[in-house]
């Protein structure tokens, strides 16, 4: 398969990709619509956190706090009268600015380390949730997170806000997308592979590592502030570590370090347990074993799969084509 | 003052608890790179193994021996050859993931298989308080200490002053010149992977007449066993004991003295100050490999 035909088929499944994703809906009842969209707001975040880890190589177990942040800022405004753009605006900077100071730790400590210091910081938000009521409603949450009204348009009905929220996401892959192709994606990647050596080269680091965090929380925030209306209740329990793990999980699983692997990450994390939903009590079980055999069976995850496949028929093509060469050369000789 | 003393005692037994669990968690890093995100999941499940030979009629000590012997194999053993050896190579990030969703399976696994609600589980010691001068303790914590403080020193024997302690040792620290050396680094690994699930049954046995067997108690004794590891200093079985019993102390006065609603908060907050101020804990040394 040559390259050329490589990106057609690539262009071809990115089409047929998106014809689903905008017609397929259609057809769907209120509960696929639900997850459809969570799948769409999850993987906002999980490809704000593939930009710190997966790019940048900087560990973040905050990610779900600051999907609870952008959630709690969109509910406290947005219940307060200000409109979801405005919200979201605000949750996007508060975000980034918060994200920008947890990097400092990053510039100290590295690995497990920072795993664990980012791990203490979702265990302080989830805590700053759930205690001071005052502002976010306590063990209670926020109820009645309005659905906005867009250029006069109400977004309430399921579906426009499904298709609201897949701009929103078409949005942000391209913008990290641009983000990564440019200088600093590069960087990024230098950062990651090597950071002395980045370093030496005359990449300022220490730059590179807080914009990571911090574009990587935004887009977290962003997440939330779009997760807040979709399921009009804001409460504690959603943002806790394990949301922290999931989205950690979508980055790995689907391939961290890949611009696709976020959308096949959350395409497991969020909607594999609904399919798997007819085993009942047991679909947690089967849930977390697949996803065991499947790191077993692919340690860098589904893109990882592909990139074997891929690999596997270019080298058979290759050999097959060299096999006719050689065939056609010592074919005459004989 | 009474009241002080009894909540610093509780807090060290429960200290102490952390600091084994801690220990197998650090013993693992060193050796393999594994960081156990399950730990927690470790300890809850040995109690019902336990529970589970005795509903099949075994008596109390024999079902601790059949809780030990299948804890070793399926969570030392077993863990060890399906889940972490195939994935040691790819670095650390996957076989994290992969312990969290271990994590998951375990814990609802027990949920689903065994029973959702806390069962009552025996206990080793006498359910009554032993008067110290006024101060009241538990025969229960007393019995954490002591088991404890045998083991830790029990196992640091063993890593010190046997054959098989220096050569696993030599395995953490250098496993290539150890290789070279004629250390069995493979089956170095896997003593301590079993070393490990003994550690995590023996707290299980210690702390589940305290909280009952429930398929979620792992969740934040992991957590405190993370936190007792990074606070004590990640290398070094001291380090681990010193991070365990601060850290139950601590957890212990702030939940009587400061706020019970931001109790889990101090563990957290005094994590970061020392990951901050003191990257390799109060008493680890800087970290002698690189990944």
């Amino acid at each position: 398969m040559s390259g050329k035909t490589q990106r057609l088929l690539a262009y071809l499944g990115l089409a047929l990709a998106l014809a689903f994703l905008i017609l397929a809906p259609l057809a769907f009842r209120r509960y696929g619509l639900y997850v459809l969209s969570e799948w769409a707001v999850m993987t906002i975040a999980a490809i704000g956190l593939n930009l710190t880890l997966g790019y940048a190589g900087q560990i973040s177990l905050a990610q779900g706090a600051f999907v609870g942040i952008g959630a709690y800022s969109a509910a406290i405004l947005t219940t307060h009268g200000w409109p979801l753009i405005a919200a979201i605006v605000v949750a996007v900077a508060l975000c980034f600015v918060i994200g920008w100071a947890l990097g400092y730790p990053a510039l100290r400590v590295q690995h497990h380390y920072l795993a664990f210091v980012t791990l203490a910081f979702s265990t302080l938000a989830f805590l700053i949730f759930r205690n001071e009521a005052w502002l976010t409603g306590g063990t209670e949450g926020i109820d009645g997170v309005p659905r906005p009204t867009i250029l006069g348009l109400s977004m309430a009905p399921h579906l426009r806000y499904y298709y609201f929220c897949l701009l929103v996401l078409a949005l942000a892959s391209l913008a990290t997308l641009g983000l990564v192709r440019s200088p600093w994606g590069r960087a990024f990647v230098a950062l990651r592979e090597n950071p002395i050596r980045a370093l030496s080269l005359g990449v300022d680091t220490r730059r590179y590592i807080l914009a990571a965090f911090a574009i990587g929380s935004a887009l977290g925030g962003l997440s939330g502030a779009l997760y807040a209306p979709l399921v009009g209740l804001v409460e504690p329990p959603a943002f806790n570590l394990t949301l922290s793990f999931t989205l950690l999980m979508m980055v790995i699983v689907g391939g961290s370090g890949y611009f696709l692997g976020p959308f096949l990450g959350a395409l497991i994390a969020v909607l594999l347990p609904e399919w798997l939903r007819f085993l009942e009590s047991y679909y947690l079980i089967l849930y977390a074993l697949l996803v065991m055999a499947l790191l077993i069976y692919s340690p860098t995850g589904l893109i990882g799969i592909l990139d074997r496949l891929l690999v596997n028929r270019r080298t058979r093509a290759a050999s097959a084509a060299r096999a006719a060469m050689s065939a056609s050369i010592e074919g005459p000789a004989r | 003052m009474a009241n002080f003393v009894a909540l610093v005692i509780a807090g060290l037994a429960t200290g102490a608890l952390y600091a084994l669990v801690a220990i197998g968690f650090t013993l693992l890093w060193q050796t393999s790179q594994t960081i156990n995100f399950a730990q927690g999941e470790f300890v809850m499940l040995p109690a019902f193994f336990m529970l589970a030979a005795m509903k099949a009629g075994l008596p109390f000590w024999a079902a601790i021996i059949v809780g030990f012997v299948l804890s070793m194999a399926i969570l030392g053993f077993a863990f060890k050859r399906l889940l972490v050896d195939p994935m040691l190579q790819h670095g650390v990030l996957p076989l994290a993931i992969a312990t969290m969703a271990l994590s998951t399976f375990l814990k609802e696994s027990v949920k689903t298989f065994y029973s959702a609600e806390a069962s009552p589980f025996p206990s080793l010691a006498p359910d009554v308080d032993l008067n110290v001068f006024g101060v009241p303790i538990s025969w229960q914590n007393i019995a954490i200490l002591i088991v404890a403080l045998m083991t830790v020193l029990a196992l640091q024997y063993l890593l010190d002053n046997t054959f098989v302690g220096r050569q696993m040792q030599a395995a953490a620290q250098n496993p290539t010149v150890a290789r070279i050396l004629g250390v069995p680094v493979e089956r170095m690994i896997l003593y301590t992977f079993l070393i490990n699930a003994a550690l995590v049954a023996l707290a299980s046995l210690l702390i589940s007449p305290i909280y009952l067997a429930k398929f979620t108690n792992g969740e934040t004794l992991g957590l405190a066993a993370f936190a007792a590891a990074i606070v004590g200093g990640f290398n070094q079985i001291r380090g681990a004991v010193v991070g365990g019993l601060l850290l139950g102390v601590v957890d212990n006065l702030s939940a009587a003295y400061v706020s019970t609603q931001y109790r889990s908060a101090i563990p957290m907050f005094l994590l970061i100050v020392i990951i901050l101020f003191r990257p390799n804990g109060l008493l680890g040394r800087p970290e002698e490999r690189t990944i």
